[in-house]
């Protein structure tokens, strides 16, 4: 039996309670300095109208200034920096506002809709922020409790000796599950509420081609399909993402995520209930259910982290769409759980329990790390590389932000995912040391962070990015809650399957 | 020596001492084959003469003799290539993947497999030369220093890959084959009695001797081989999938053609193992050790891999929908309900949903109906590569430039060439080589046969 002790549990509860704070924090200043969508566009309306009049009078200066032929006009109009249009009233709207535009987003902006538009989506990025932070730190860890429950499932079906003592590490990782869940569900009610904006299609106003002119100046502008008297163009209208409702619509995404919750953490608490029923009646009856259950769940985890991701992470950035990135983003996530199964056990290590674990098991930990970031880096070139070479505009978007403002954390997640497990567990010996294998494991699982990090906030937060103390602060926050969740759960059932029919080849497991 | 658990079904069935796999590995080679083998032999010359009667007349005449038009300027000619490459991806995934993953199993099958992989390299790598038109400057294809100015092979281009990933996979394959070979034909070369046999052996073993230092020096090179192997089994398909991918044609564009391709290559190889050693086993006498345990092994990773590609496939028609780009809907659109819809289904029905019936342990068993299945697999995977390729080219940008393809006779005269080509490669490998690995199949004799798992009782 695992003893979770009180110290542990101190340091869980006070990275947990520096999570909240920081987030806390993050909700306060998001909130700070806000303006709602209303007032931006009264007062940007405002201003629009002021710089049109002003223009009108400018340019009839100018025409007279011609006719006069006085150059001290140009000159004048030369210091006004007209790189783009609209450029000295975006200059007056983020003094008012006290904000920084997109430089890109000014410059494509034309006429008095896109202009509110490019304001207010400043304002729905800085609320975003401790949002997107929580939903990262959530599915990561939601998808590697699952992940975790994937690995239980294949060392069964594929009958694996080796890892016969350390099976009740994924099995506690996977009662993460319905916490992961809960956040999950609570994160996709409230962004269909509008509190947050991370799937940016919830928004109704994108699948309308019509919308009441006289209707726009009020909090609820009223959409419609048909034309009619007052109706005007929606300048927000999307047609691809129209193309897309009947998959991505709330109810039906809302049913489809309880369906991969419910299937994830029913398998969870089966496999567990099966294998402790194990301890005590012994014989090969769970062994076998335990087997064909794993093979059921494998077959639903096979569409579900597919689809699951789609939904999730894909949605955000709604456009775009690959078909490899159920597999790439699960890549990411399996090797992470690897790691997180490996730094647990090694933790256990330490503190002298599983004296049958030895060297012989790190070898296997470093080779699953070893393969799986290979896999994963090979699934990233992959879907990178095939994008880079068509070069076609439906796909390459999805880079071009990335690599224009994403970088350095691609270049640090592509030296942590590949070159830290080739070089540092390349080799047997080193894969053998349990410090060298929790370095790595340590090192891969920042590094798939910073991953899913480039997955998910360039679609939310768009170049406004931070690795603050919100993202650390949270994540931190989650690592404790998700370390303490799993201990605890460690901690109340015997830590080795002791009627397990394979467990003398995992004792005498050698290599 | 690890330990292996009782619930574990022995892999060498029936009383086999190590003396017993000597005698029945060497007995194919020691006797003389009978009259079926004489008669599948003589079929497969004549096909293989056959095929090459239709490349030479290609290369003589130029590739207009094939079927292919303006607008499907490839068809069975890459169709093959595919399918061959495919198929060589069984033995190295046996040999170097299964060996990590510590896969007893594999020691009764890797020598074949292997064979089989080389000798389906070598019917893949006969198409692109006879595609080159002018075979004699084939050699162009590498970057040669030359004299004609600035004049060298295009870096970026994924075909020039591919002749980097397959020359590099033969060699690898070849001298990983022939490093295990080089013990047992000592083996062979020891218990001979006619001297030309002898002599053939001896040459073939390298001298071998058995002593320690032999083997130290064997087992390290069996490793660093495996190492390279490894990457290969991924590399080579995941280049042959981005001749189709880089490109901008609708239903070739996708990011999971590599792993998919991949998936679908290591499906259609065990597809043909089966097909080839179900037959072997019973011919050469080899039940005891290509057991049902194995079939049934290789029944599971053709359903696993089987199911991958379902789920590409269906991941690949639901994204060109999700997409919202209009070609690419009308592709998908227009496979499955095209004038080619019967290659569709045929590639559906072949490739997901039988192998799905693997799913019921009787039928992973039964060897007629994983024979059946292995050809069903088979045919299935040349109508992926065919639906892949004539039914995206065939509706271009321009409904002007619309057409269909049909094989003329050296179409199908070339594939029936290779096929029979790639069966006199193996029958006479049967009747020449170990056909298993004995050196290293004897090494499990003690842990993992019946006999021994009997006597723990």
């Amino acid at each position: 039996m695992y003893k979770f002790t009180r110290n542990t549990k101190i340091i869980c509860i006070c990275m947990m309670l520096f999570g909240i704070i920081s987030l806390v924090y993050g909700f306060i200043s998001a909130n700070k300095n806000q303006y709602s969508d209303l007032e931006i566009r009264q007062a940007v309306k405002q201003m629009y109208n002021e710089y049109k009049s002003d223009k009108k009078k400018y340019n009839d200066d100018v025409s007279q200034s011609v006719k006069s032929k006085d150059a001290s006009y140009d000159n004048h109009s030369g210091s006004e920096s007209n790189e783009y249009e609209y450029a000295s009233l975006f200059k007056k709207i983020e003094n008012k506002f006290g904000c920084k535009l997109d430089y890109d987003k000014k410059k494509n902006a034309h006429g008095l809709e896109d202009i509110i538009y490019v304001t207010q989506h400043y304002f729905h990025v800085k609320k975003q922020r401790p949002w997107s932070s929580l939903f990262l730190s959530n599915i990561f860890f939601l998808m590697i409790s699952l992940a975790a429950l994937v690995w239980l499932a294949v060392q069964y079906i594929s009958q694996s000796g080796w890892s016969v003592y350390l099976l009740r590490i994924p099995q506690a990782i996977s009662s993460f599950l319905p916490i992961g869940g809960v956040v999950m569900v609570f994160l996709i009610i409230t962004s269909a509420l509008h509190w947050h904006y991370t799937f940016h299609w919830m928004d109704e106003a994108l699948t309308y081609e019509f919308v009441d002119e006289a209707s726009l100046d009020t909090e609820y502008p009223k959409y419609s399909h048909e034309m009619s008297e007052g109706m005007i163009d929606n300048s927000k209208f999307d047609k691809i993402i129209t193309g897309k409702t009947s998959y991505l619509n709330i109810p039906f995404y809302l049913i489809r995520t309880f369906i991969y919750l419910l299937g994830w953490c029913i398998a969870a608490f089966l496999l567990r209930k099966f294998s402790l029923k194990e301890d005590i009646e012994g014989g090969l009856k769970w062994h076998n259910r335990m087997f064909t259950l794993s093979a059921i769940f494998i077959v639903f985890a096979a569409i579900t982290t597919s689809t699951g991701a789609w939904d999730w992470i894909m949605s955000i950035d709604t456009h775009w769409f690959s078909t490899l990135f159920g597999w790439y983003s699960f890549a990411s996530f399996f090797v992470s759980a690897c790691a997180v199964i490996a730094i647990i056990t090694i933790y256990l290590k330490y503190n002298d329990y599983l004296p049958e674990v030895n060297e012989n098991h790190m070898h296997d930990f470093g080779r699953y790390l070893l393969a799986f970031s290979i896999f994963w880096t090979y699934t990233w070139f992959s879907q990178y590389l095939l994008i880079w070479y068509a070069n076609i505009p439906e796909e390459v978007t999805y880079y071009v932000i990335r690599f224009e403002h994403y970088h350095i954390l691609i270049i640090i997640a592509l030296i942590l995912n590949f070159v830290n497990p080739m070089l540092l567990i390349q080799d047997r010996a080193a894969k053998r040391l349990k410090g060298q294998v929790l370095f790595v494991a340590i090192l891969i699982l920042i590094g798939h962070y910073i991953d899913v990090y480039v997955m998910i906030m360039p679609g939310t937060v768009g170049t406004h990015w931070h690795i603050g103390l919100v993202e650390i602060g949270t994540f931190i926050g989650y690592i404790g809650l998700f370390t303490y969740v799993v201990l605890s759960s460690l901690s109340r059932v015997p830590l080795v399957q002791k009627n397990h029919p394979l467990i003398l080849e995992s004792k005498h497991h050698h290599i | 020596m690890s330990y292996e658990a009782d619930i574990r079904e022995p892999l060498i069935i029936g009383k086999k001492s190590l003396h017993d796999i000597s005698e029945d590995i060497a007995r194919p080679i020691e006797t003389n084959p009978n009259k079926w083998w004489w008669a599948l032999f003589g079929t497969s010359v004549l096909a293989m003469l056959w095929g090459f009667g239709c490349i030479f007349y290609t290369i003589g005449t130029g590739v207009g003799v094939w079927g292919l038009n303006n607008t499907i300027g490839w068809a069975w000619d890459i169709t093959n290539f595919v399918w061959w490459v495919g198929i060589g991806h069984a033995g190295t995934l046996i040999s170097a993947v299964l060996l990590l993953f510590r896969q007893k199993w594999r020691l009764s099958i890797n020598r074949s497999a292997e064979a089989m992989t080389i000798f389906a390299v070598v019917q893949a790598g006969l198409f692109p030369l006879i595609h080159m038109g002018r075979i004699w400057v084939g050699y162009w294809v590498f970057p040669l220093p030359n004299q004609y100015g600035p004049l060298w092979v295009n870096f970026n281009s994924p075909l020039l890959w591919d002749v980097f990933a397959i020359s590099t996979y033969f060699s690898v394959s070849l001298v990983f084959w022939y490093m295990g070979l080089i013990p047992d034909f000592a083996l062979i070369r020891d218990r001979a009695i006619k001297p030309v046999m002898k002599k053939v052996y001896t040459i073939l073993s390298f001298g071998w001797s058995g002593t320690a230092k032999h083997w130290q020096r064997h087992e390290v090179m069996s490793l660093v081989l495996a190492g390279l192997c490894t990457p290969l089994v991924l590399s080579v398909h995941t280049i042959v999938s981005m001749d189709f991918a880089t490109s901008v044609i609708p239903g070739w564009h996708t990011t999971i053609f590599p792993p998919y391709f991949v998936a679908g290559a290591i499906f259609s190889g065990f597809a043909m193992v089966q097909t080839l050693l179900l037959v072997m086993r019973k011919v050469v006498n080899m039940e005891s050790y290509i057991t049902l345990q194995h079939i049934e092994m290789m029944n599971i990773i053709i359903m696993v891999t089987g199911s991958i590609v379902g789920i590409a496939y269906i991941t690949e028609l639901f994204m060109a929908w999700y997409s919202g780009v209009e070609y690419e809907q009308y592709a998908f659109l227009n496979r499955a309900t095209g004038p080619y819809w019967w290659s569709y289904w045929a590639m559906m029905t072949c490739n997901v949903i039988s192998p799905q019936l693997m799913w019921i342990k009787s039928l992973r068993r039964n060897i007629v109906f994983t024979f059946i299945l292995s050809i069903f697999v088979n045919i299935g995977m040349w109508f992926e590569r065919f639906v892949i390729i004539v039914t995206s080219l065939h509706r271009d940008y321009l409904p002007s430039s619309w057409s269909m393809f049909s094989p003329t006779f050296v179409d199908i005269g070339i594939y029936i060439g290779t096929i029979g080509f790639f069966m006199v490669l193996f029958l006479l490998y049967s009747r020449t080589f170990p056909v298993i690995a004995q050196a290293e199949l004897k090494t499990i004799l003690k842990s993992s046969s019946d006999t021994y798992k009997k006597e723990k009782k």
